[in-house]
Formats: structure tokens, C-alpha cells, sequence
């Protein structure tokens, strides 16, 4: 009797401390994973800080071998392409969205759903690919309407899903307060029900443009990168992700600490995305 | 009578075409449902583009494109079996050291960590998630490459080099280095998809087996069966990532068409292929080849990310309806 209270205590003791073991592990997988984080913010910043000054923003870059300049073209060429790709890809996922959680619930509905998960699984250089037959081909030469239909095409999944669980969260109450009082179903949706919910579509359009700064896959052939001043969409222009590129692969150290310098504006750049939109979506009255 | 039955045709007639009472409501809804069927046609016109792009290379290569071991653009001879090859190695290695981790950090959010500690921990998971590729491959380059060299290498030729795996001149760039940064890179997608999962199953599940006297690790395993088909569709999203991630292994891992069971050794995947020789493909079939390439990585993460989300959808539903 005894002997089997000591082998069941052992036993509850055993299963005790291997329950503490694992759990303990699981909070050593959690430290272990941010490792990385804390590695590439430290090295973003120390090494990008030391060429970090105005004319990194205002200045064109230098020819080879002279050292200093600025990436002023490569920062207006990203915002012109997630420009361009804003325009595209924000209606697009905006009205996706709201058909999907107003009219969706069908046979269209649910394979439009499948599909837009699909799309955001699909590799961005694929879709640059596809950016490359569509638009570069027929125009016979590289230019940033390629890269911001690309960088479009790119945004449509995250707009689309997050515009759609947004408008889901909207309380059926409100809809039927603004069909009761005879408003009729379009403005209902428009006024009552996507004004609740912008908030949130917000985030998901800040969260697609961001990505999108951050893309350079698609635009390796379709912006291509240009070295001079440009901002015209019918020809190829310079941006952040693709001067990182090339300047990382480049054997000019001066080059190199510029990538880095490059990378740190663009963590930066989308930051400041998300503090811009955090401040214009600070409405006066509390949703949800 | 006549006039009552032309009207009630009349009528008929309208609401053929016009099915709701109200013509704004109509547009509106055509409308939305016109954007809805450009993503459709969208992902239909993006196959269709690589099929027609890659026409000439699968003229004359057909089923040789994928088997063939030889890929010589001065020769024109395309065979993608190497790039084929790394990509799934790569992917599948990356895979096979992150999901422990994956895991780990998943139940410790979803299980363990207080509330104060979840919420900015799972913030700094997400944000990892949120890094561009290209500052990936930056840090890669000049941090974690030259560590690999001087360190991990020679370590592990001097440990391991028995095996096959880590024979070989430690030069840093090449399949290790790829396969350590697409870790890091699906970490954060397997992890939140995960944690979300683990924490779709409900609290009962948890309560009955504590109530029964087992211990935490215990009341985890149970819920991690309960989310397998989860975390199996998770793992397989993390999958259709690392297979299609481009500038961060691009710029580590070597790019050299090769077939060689060392991870010391230079490497190619699909998405850096493409990268890589886009802008120098002069002729029309190297070109034509490089598209066919894009087209089997499109159609394999098609299929990747389906099979992935019907997992995760029948994991969702499973809990839904009970």
C-alpha cells in the first residue's frame, strides 16, 4: 500500500516537472525567435545610421567611385509606385471586399474567397512575371505603370480579406436601423456600414501599401531601378528595395553602407505609413 | 383582363433584369460583384499569360524541362531538375528547423504567456513577418554569411564531416545560408497561424483534461491533436512561402545550378533563377524558359496554398459547428 502512494507520487512528481521541462522550452522557443528580430534591427540601425543625413533624402546618387549622395529619386520612385499601385489595388479590394461580405454568401462568393487566398500565396516575383508579359511587353520598354500594376496586383489579397472581415464585424443591428428607416441597400452599405468598418479597412490598406514598399521582387523587371531623376510613369524608375539590392551585391564598400542606409529609410518609410494613418483614422467617436 | 396580365408581365419582365426592388441597389451590387470577378479573371489571366509566354520553351523541351539536369543558357539547353531540386530542399530544411520552433513559440502564446507578455510578444512575431525580404537578404549578406564562414562551417565540417552534408570549402554563400534565413522567414507565418488555431479550440477541450488531473504539457498535447489539421495547414502555408521567397535567398545562397548533398555548397532556386538571369535573357527562348519557370512555381503554390487553406477552413468549421 504504502510502496504504491511512493510509485503514484513518483509518478505525479515525474509528470510534474516534465510538464515544467516543455513549458519552460516553449518560453526559450519564444526568446529564440525574436533573436533575429533584435539582430537585423540592431544591425539595420548601427550600420545605417552612419550615412544617414539630408542628403541621403534631397541628393541624386553619385557615379561610381565618388562617395556620398542620396537616394532622393529611389524615395520619390517608391511612393510614386505604391502610388500607382494604391490607385489599383485599393478599389479593387475595397469593392472585392464589400461584395464578398454583403452579396458573397454564394457559389461566386466562395470561390472569388478561395481565389484571393490563392493570390496572396502566390510568389511576388511570379506576379512580376506576369507584370513583365502584361504591360512591359505590349510597351516594348521597362516603366513604373509595369511595377505599380505589379505592386497592385500584390495589394488586392490583404485589402480584400481585411475590407471584408471588417464590414463583418459592422452589427446587423445598424444595417437594419438604416433599412428601417427606408434607406435603400447601396446607401445603407456605403454610409452606414463601410463608415463604421473604415477604420479597419484602413489598417488593411496601410498594411497592403506597406508590403508593397517593402516588394522588391516584382520590380526587378518591371521598374527596373533608374540611376537619374524620374517620375514619370511611362519609364522605368528607381526605388528603395531595388537600390538595396543592387547596392548589397556591389563590391564598393561606400555602395554597401548606402544599402544600408537604404534600408533603414525604408523601415522607416513604413513606419511612418502606419503612424500617418494611425493619426488620420484617430476619429472623434469610438467604433466598435 | 388583358391589361392586368401585360402589367403582371411587365413586371416579370423587370424583375428579370432588375432583381431587387431598387436600381441603385442593383448597380451597387453588379458593381461590387464586377471588381469581385476581376480577381477572379485575374489569377485566370495570370496562368494563361505564362502559358502563352512560355509556349516556345515547352515546344521544345516538354516534359524534359522538368527532369533534365542541365541548365545552359549558352547552349540553350534549359533542364530545371537542379533549380527544382534547391528549391524544395531548401524549403523543406527551412521548414524542418522551424516548426519545432514554430510550435514552441505558439503554445507559449496560446497557452503559457500571461496576457501582458502575449500581446507584445505576438506584436514582435508579427513584425518579423513585416520585414521586407531585400533587408533580409541584406543582413544576410553581410552578417549572417560571413558568421556561417568563419564559424558554423568549420564547426560543422570539423564535427559532421563524416556525413556527406557538410563536406566542402566553407565559403558562406550557398544552401546553409538560404536555408537559416527562410527559417527565420516562416517562423512568424507558422507561428501566428498556429497560435490562431490552438486558440480556436475551445476552452473545455483544456478544462476536462485539467479537471482530470493532468498537468499543463499534458492538457497541450491534447489540444495539439485537436489542431493537427491546423498546424499541418500552417506548415504547408509556411511551405508555399519558402518556396516562392526571392530576394533574401537570391542574394545567400550561391546561384549555381547544382546537385550536390552538401549544404556547404552554392545553390538555386526557381524564384532566384528568375531573378537573377530576367534582365539578361536575350534570347527569346532563354526568356520563354525562365516564364515556364515562374509557371511551375505558380502552379505549385496554387496548389500548395489551396490544400493549405482547406486545412485550416476544416479546422475552423470543425469547431464551429460543435
Amino acid at each position: 500500500m504504502e510502496n504504491d502512494m511512493k510509485k503514484s507520487n513518483l509518478f505525479y512528481y515525474r509528470k510534474k516537472i516534465t510538464s515544467f521541462i516543455m513549458m519552460s522550452l516553449t518560453f526559450i522557443a519564444a526568446l529564440a525567435a525574436i533573436i533575429p528580430l533584435v539582430l537585423i534591427f540592431y544591425y539595420t540601425i548601427s550600420k545605417g545610421i552612419t550615412y544617414l543625413n539630408i542628403d541621403f533624402f534631397v541628393a541624386m546618387p553619385k557615379p561610381v567611385g565618388e562617395s556620398g549622395g542620396g537616394m532622393a529619386n529611389a524615395i520619390v520612385g517608391t511612393l510614386i509606385l505604391i502610388g500607382i499601385g494604391g490607385a489599383i489595388g485599393i478599389p479593387v479590394g475595397i469593392m472585392t471586399g464589400t461584395y464578398l461580405s454583403e452579396f458573397g454568401n454564394n457559389k461566386f462568393g466562395y470561390i472569388v474567397r478561395f481565389l484571393t487566398d490563392v493570390l496572396s500565396g502566390i510568389p511576388s516575383i511570379v506576379v512580376g512575371v506576369v507584370a513583365y508579359t502584361m504591360v512591359v511587353v505590349p510597351m516594348k520598354h521597362f516603366s513604373a505603370l509595369a511595377g505599380g500594376i505589379a505592386l497592385g496586383i500584390l495589394m488586392i489579397p490583404t485589402i480584400t480579406r481585411t475590407t471584408e472581415e471588417m464590414i463583418k464585424l459592422v452589427p446587423h443591428s445598424l444595417r437594419e436601423a438604416g433599412l428601417a428607416l427606408g434607406i435603400p441597400k447601396w446607401k445603407t452599405t456605403l454610409s452606414i456600414v463601410l463608415k463604421t468598418a473604415w477604420k479597419g479597412i484602413a489598417t488593411g490598406v496601410l498594411l497592403g501599401l506597406s508590403r508593397a514598399a517593402g516588394e522588391t521582387a516584382p520590380l526587378l523587371f518591371t521598374a527596373l531601378g533608374n540611376r537619374f531623376w524620374s517620375t514619370s510613369i511611362g519609364q522605368p524608375i528607381a526605388s528603395l528595395t531595388v537600390y538595396i539590392y543592387d547596392y548589397a551585391k556591389s563590391p564598393f564598400e561606400d555602395w554597401n553602407q548606402q544599402a544600408w542606409t537604404a534600408a533603414l529609410v525604408l523601415i522607416l518609410l513604413i513606419s511612418l505609413l502606419s503612424l500617418l494613418f494611425r493619426i488620420i483614422t484617430r476619429s472623434k467617436y469610438k467604433t466598435n | 383582363m388583358s391589361y392586368s396580365v401585360s402589367k403582371k408581365e411587365k413586371n416579370n419582365f423587370l424583375k428579370r433584369f432588375f432583381p431587387s426592388n431598387n436600381l441603385g441597389d442593383f448597380i451597387f451590387e453588379r458593381l461590387t460583384w464586377l471588381f469581385a470577378l476581376s480577381v477572379f479573371l485575374l489569377v485566370i489571366l495570370m496562368g494563361y499569360e505564362m502559358y502563352e509566354g512560355s509556349k516556345i520553351s515547352m515546344q521544345k523541351f516538354g516534359f524534359d524541362f522538368l527532369v533534365n539536369s542541365e541548365w545552359d543558357p549558352v547552349q540553350e539547353i534549359y533542364g530545371a531538375l537542379p533549380i527544382i531540386y534547391g528549391t524544395i530542399v531548401s524549403s523543406l530544411l527551412a521548414l524542418i528547423i522551424a516548426l519545432p520552433f514554430s510550435i514552441g513559440v505558439a503554445v507559449y502564446l496560446a497557452e503559457v504567456a500571461p496576457p501582458w507578455l502575449e500581446k507584445p510578444l505576438s506584436f514582435l512575431v508579427e513584425l518579423l513577418a513585416g520585414i521586407p525580404s531585400v533587408i533580409y537578404g541584406l543582413w544576410g549578406i553581410f552578417v549572417l554569411v560571413p558568421w556561417i564562414r568563419t564559424d558554423v562551417e568549420p564547426y560543422l565540417s570539423d564535427k559532421l564531416g563524416f556525413l556527406p552534408f557538410f563536406r566542402g570549402a566553407p565559403y558562406g554563400f550557398g544552401l546553409l545560408a538560404a536555408v537559416l534565413i527562410l527559417t527565420i522567414m516562416v517562423l512568424p507565418i507558422i507561428t501566428s497561424i498556429t497560435r490562431d488555431v490552438l486558440k480556436s479550440v475551445p476552452r473545455s477541450q483544456r478544462e476536462a483534461a485539467l479537471a482530470l488531473g493532468a498537468t499543463k504539457w499534458q492538457s497541450t498535447i491534447i489540444v495539439l491533436k485537436d489542431a493537427k489539421s491546423g498546424i499541418l495547414g500552417a506548415t504547408m502555408l509556411g511551405f508555399g512561402r519558402a518556396i516562392g521567397e526571392t530576394m533574401a535567398v537570391t542574394m545567400v545562397i550561391g546561384n549555381r545550378a547544382l546537385i550536390s548533398p552538401s549544404l556547404f555548397d552554392p545553390s538555386y532556386t526557381m524564384a532566384s533563377v528568375i531573378a537573377n538571369e530576367f534582365t539578361e535573357a536575350t534570347s527569346e527562348m532563354y526568356l520563354s524558359a525562365l516564364i515556364q519557370l515562374a509557371l511551375v512555381l505558380f502552379v505549385i503554390t496554387i496548389f500548395v496554398n489551396a490544400l493549405a487553406r482547406l486545412l485550416v477552413w476544416s479546422m475552423d468549421r470543425k469547431w464551429k459547428t460543435t
